[in-house]
């Protein structure tokens, strides 16, 4: 058995482990956790491929983004959780076999499929020669040139994303105070405080 | 030797969990998200090895968009969620009728 073989297997059980118990864990916190393993281990299989820059992408937005959105949203929400599992040995043979069904049918599909005979002339744009280039310096390459306005719709995507989970969450509290800094500036110091004096004996 | 249906193996079983994650955790909306995140990555695992097998780069940077779309749904599902929690004090989200007219 080769190492590649050997890593192929470690990262793909790792992968399918982690996988089940983002969903099976008692504690959202360790399904969290659970998830960001399978991103690594995933990571890892597409470092396995020679899709490094995926491979970095994965670690950096996946991980490094929405996990941590998740994490934080997980600790931030005061729910009770054991309630929430309440239902789940209920739901938990249909989803097995709704489960099983599925893989079944993915099974049979690649079972029995070919690519079509002409598929290795239908390539958009061909993976250039290790030596000439590699695998980051060949996706930006495309990246920036022939794909340079879904890029910039992508980014777009994200912008309106921000602003929609800004806008969602966002929230005016009427009931602390606040600080004007125009009021602040534009007091005047006569009207701002007032001496009264006190008789010896007599409140106000 | 590592073949293409090795990657697409991994990816189905990854996919199939993701399904069985959201009938499974039918009131935890949390990690309903969390299992469309492991479909999508599913989906990633099949198109990179797809991009490999064939030497095409396009599947890559399809990989890309895929990635982009998935970060933007999980902020805003998560600030829906946020909103939700605040207005209704919980996140059992099987009896949400609140659209009912």
């Amino acid at each position: 058995m080769t190492i590649t073989l050997f890593a192929f297997y470690v990262f793909a059980a790792t992968a399918i482990g982690s996988g089940l118990l983002v969903v099976l864990a008692r504690n959202p916190v360790h399904s969290v956790l659970w998830l960001i393993l399978a991103f690594f281990s995933v990571a890892g299989l597409f470092v396995l491929m020679g899709a490094e820059y995926i491979a970095m992408l994965l670690g950096i937005v996946y991980v490094g983004a929405v996990a941590v959105l998740f994490l934080f949203v997980v600790m931030m929400l005061d729910v009770d959780f054991v309630e929430l599992r309440s239902g789940i040995a209920h739901y938990l043979p249909l989803g097995a076999l709704i489960g099983a069904v599925l893989l079944m049918e993915l099974g049979m599909a690649y079972g029995h499929w070919t690519f079509a005979g002409e598929a290795g002339n239908l390539l958009q744009s061909p993976t250039p020669a290790l030596s000439e280039a590699d695998n980051t310096y060949a996706l930006g390459q495309l990246i920036y040139t022939d794909y340079i306005y879904l890029f910039q719709a992508s980014g777009l995507i994200l912008l309106v994303a921000m602003i929609g989970a800004i806008v969602l969450t966002l929230r005016h509290r009427k009931d602390i105070k606040r600080q004007s800094v125009v009021a602040q500036m534009h007091r005047d110091p006569a009207k701002a405080m007032e001496l009264i004096d006190v008789k010896p004996g007599q409140g106000l | 030797m590592i073949t293409l249906e090795h990657y697409l193996g991994v990816a189905a079983i990854l996919f199939v969990i993701g399904i069985f994650g959201i009938f499974v955790n039918r009131k935890n909306v949390i990690i309903i998200l969390m299992s469309i995140e492991l479909m999508l990555l599913a989906v990633n695992v099949n198109m990179v090895a797809f991009s490999v097998h064939l030497g095409d780069l396009v599947g890559q940077v399809f990989t890309l968009f895929i990635l982009t779309v998935a970060a933007a749904e999980a902020a805003i599902g998560l600030a829906i969620l946020v909103c939700f929690f605040r207005n209704r004090g919980t996140i059992a989200v099987e009896d949400v009728n609140v659209m009912k007219g």
